[in-house]
């Protein structure tokens, strides 16, 4: 397996520093069928510690599906998943969460109703130990938590830069910020992998931009492993170390992004054939 | 001029996350405070205890309760009066099981049964959402009116088939039977009011709040976040109940004194707690009580008007009150379908500007 890091763009800082280290997770030939169609088709790959991987694939190829099944939304009819060298029983969601996984939505999941403080706070509740009593009463532990997860996330607040929206309500955010605060909400988690799906879509160049930057921080500076599914392929070969390609739930093609680009199915799938 | 963050800075996160930032909220919070718990009881007569101040008090414990069920976890629920009626009877069998406890205990317990009832019946929650968990709450409201009738052994076999309330003393002072003086009835109620309201708030301010509404916005991604919905939803349901039970017992002991299930708990009382709730504002404290206020103040202030001050006979003016109480709450809802809460912060959002708003 290729594990030097991929081409590093300018925006990179200090890429010195980062380290790919062993595999942290496994997929081992999962297939997901809903009736009689075949999403994933025994597919096999890894992610590596402090890597950036990237899903990509024409629409329909089962990328996000492969996210929901890390993220414990679908439940594969064969195959195993392999988290930090243990396979994992199948769990809901919430379980899988508190392994540390994170993970982003294709339209954003955030809570509109709470401010993008509380919405951020939200991504430790899995920390927070005080029982319902304590809360109450608002007494030991409620009391102590609140300060010092409030740390926490006010560092997180001052790395994506949302200072300024704090206590505003989600629901009147525009998108890009709304996405801005949903990465937020996930790094809140302080995950092992974030699975971000499609966080550029929709956006304008200056939004992608600072995407990239923070995503490329976030890797760098917590070195946090980042699995990715996005289309604008620009971003795809700029920020990944390896990619993924399906198409028709089925693998065709895994490597750094040179290899990728060279690979003729790879071509065939998102360019076409001619087949005179 | 007065109502300013300006100048007020906040030097630690417990500061900023306090429940009245602005200081002048603070001062009028302490103020009202004093004023209710100091000034009310000495000139409190029977007709504003029994007219207003209780049945206030009461109701707005029942709607704090329903709000954080429905406002911030987002389980609609037509129960209220059933689970009301739990507080009632498990209250009526405790006073008179054990007549040598305090009634304070009694209503807290009372509570707690009404919360492990509540847990049980939330357990649809689960599998499910929105208008068909509200059918099923609605079973559940005539299950229980139809056990409080039908079981002799929650009435303990009076003939009349109601429930009476022993009188009982804290302190030296009846809160309950015939002799309670209205002072008596309107602290016990006060006192509750203040301790559930800020267990209300110290719960949907912190970590359970935040699991709450973050099922109530998006089950989905609460899920992905690590929310378990079952623990998070059936806790609503507990936390809930318990305030509803609390709310049924006083109702009962200290306000009716004397009740029978199907005239003081039925479908009726569930849906004025969920109009309170609804007009005063889903998710907010302040609305629960706004929805109380308005709901119980309304109807009085309607019969004083047209019966007091027009003179019209009795018999109409009690008709036209309830037309005029069902036309402002819908055109209430048209003008401002957040509530009264949302009324409150947009002028409370106007008043810090004023009177220089540019």
């Amino acid at each position: 397996m290729n594990a030097e890091p991929g081409p590093m763009t300018p925006e990179t800082p200090t890429d010195g520093a980062r380290r790919i280290g062993p595999v942290l997770m496994e997929m081992k030939n999962i297939t997901l069928r809903f009736g009689g169609v075949v999403a994933i088709k025994d597919i096999s790959f890894d992610i590596r510690e402090g890597e950036i991987r990237a899903i990509i694939g024409p629409n329909g190829a089962g990328k996000s599906s492969m996210l929901n099944v890390i993220s414990g939304f679908y439940h594969p009819q064969q195959g195993e998943v392999w988290f930090r060298g243990q396979r994992r029983a199948p769990m809901r969601p919430y379980q899988v969460a508190r392994q540390g996984i994170a993970r982003t939505f294709q339209n954003i999941a955030l809570f509109d109703g709470m401010s993008v403080l509380d919405n951020i706070m939200t991504g430790r509740l899995t920390m927070m130990r005080a029982g319902l009593l304590e809360q109450a009463l608002w007494w030991g532990r409620a009391a102590r938590e609140e300060d010092a997860h409030r740390e926490k996330v006010e560092k997180i607040i001052d790395f994506l830069e949302i200072q300024a929206i704090r206590k505003t309500p989600v629901g009147r955010l525009p998108y890009g910020l709304k996405k801005r605060v949903e990465l937020a909400r996930a790094l809140a988690a302080e995950p092992k992998i974030l699975l971000l799906d499609e966080p550029m879509a929709g956006m304008n160049v200056e939004e992608k931009e600072d995407m990239c930057r923070f995503i490329l921080d976030v890797n760098d500076e917590f070195g946090t492993t980042i699995a990715l599914i996005e289309h604008d392929m620009g971003v795809v070969m700029d920020l990944s170390d390896r990619v993924v390609v399906m198409d028709y739930g089925r693998k065709i093609g895994d490597g750094t992004p040179d290899e990728v680009r060279s690979n003729p199915e790879v071509i065939a799938a998102y360019l076409g054939v001619s087949h005179d | 001029m007065l109502y300013r963050e300006a100048g007020d800075f906040k030097t630690s996160y417990r500061d900023d996350a306090q429940t009245f930032p602005i200081r002048f909220d603070r001062r009028g919070y302490y103020a009202l405070l004093a004023v209710a718990a100091a000034v009310v009881p000495f000139v409190i007569n029977d007709y504003w205890a029994n007219a207003v101040f209780v049945p206030f008090l009461i109701y707005a414990i029942a709607a704090l309760g329903l709000n954080i069920l429905t406002g911030y976890c987002g389980q609609v629920s037509l129960g209220t009066g059933g689970f009301m009626a739990v507080g009632a009877y498990a209250m009526y069998k405790l006073m008179t099981a054990f007549p040598e406890v305090s009634v304070l205990i009694h209503v807290l317990l009372a509570g707690g049964i009404t919360a492990a009832v509540g847990v049980l019946f939330g357990l649809p929650s689960l599998r499910i959402k929105g208008f068909y968990l509200a059918v099923a709450t609605l079973a559940a409201q005539f299950f229980l009116v139809w056990l409080f009738n039908k079981v002799p052994w929650f009435y303990n076999y009076s003939a009349s088939g109601q429930i009476t309330a022993p009188e009982r003393t804290v302190l030296g002072w009846y809160v309950t039977g015939p002799q309670t003086t209205a002072a008596t009835k309107y602290l016990i109620c006060l006192g509750f009011v203040f301790l559930l309201a800020w267990i209300a708030r110290n719960l949907t301010r912190g970590t359970a709040g935040r699991r709450w509404m973050a099922i109530r916005d998006m089950d989905i991604a609460a899920e992905i976040i690590g929310v378990n919905p079952l623990t998070t939803k059936l806790s609503a349901f507990a936390v809930s109940s318990f305030f509803i039970g609390v709310a049924g017992a006083l109702f009962f002991s200290v306000y009716l004194g004397a009740a029978e299930v199907g005239e003081a708990f039925g479908i009726n009382k569930s849906f004025l707690v969920l109009f309170m709730v609804i007009i005063g504002g889903l998710g907010s404290i302040f609305g629960s009580f706004a929805g109380a206020a308005f709901l119980v103040l309304l109807p009085v202030f309607l019969k004083n008007v047209l019966g007091g001050v027009l003179g019209w006979p009795t018999d109409l003016a009690a008709h036209i009150e309830l037309m005029i109480v069902g036309a402002l709450i819908v055109g209430f809802l048209i003008a401002e379908p957040h509530g009264l809460a949302q009324l409150w912060r947009l002028a409370k959002e106007k008043l810090r500007l004023w009177p220089f708003p540019h």
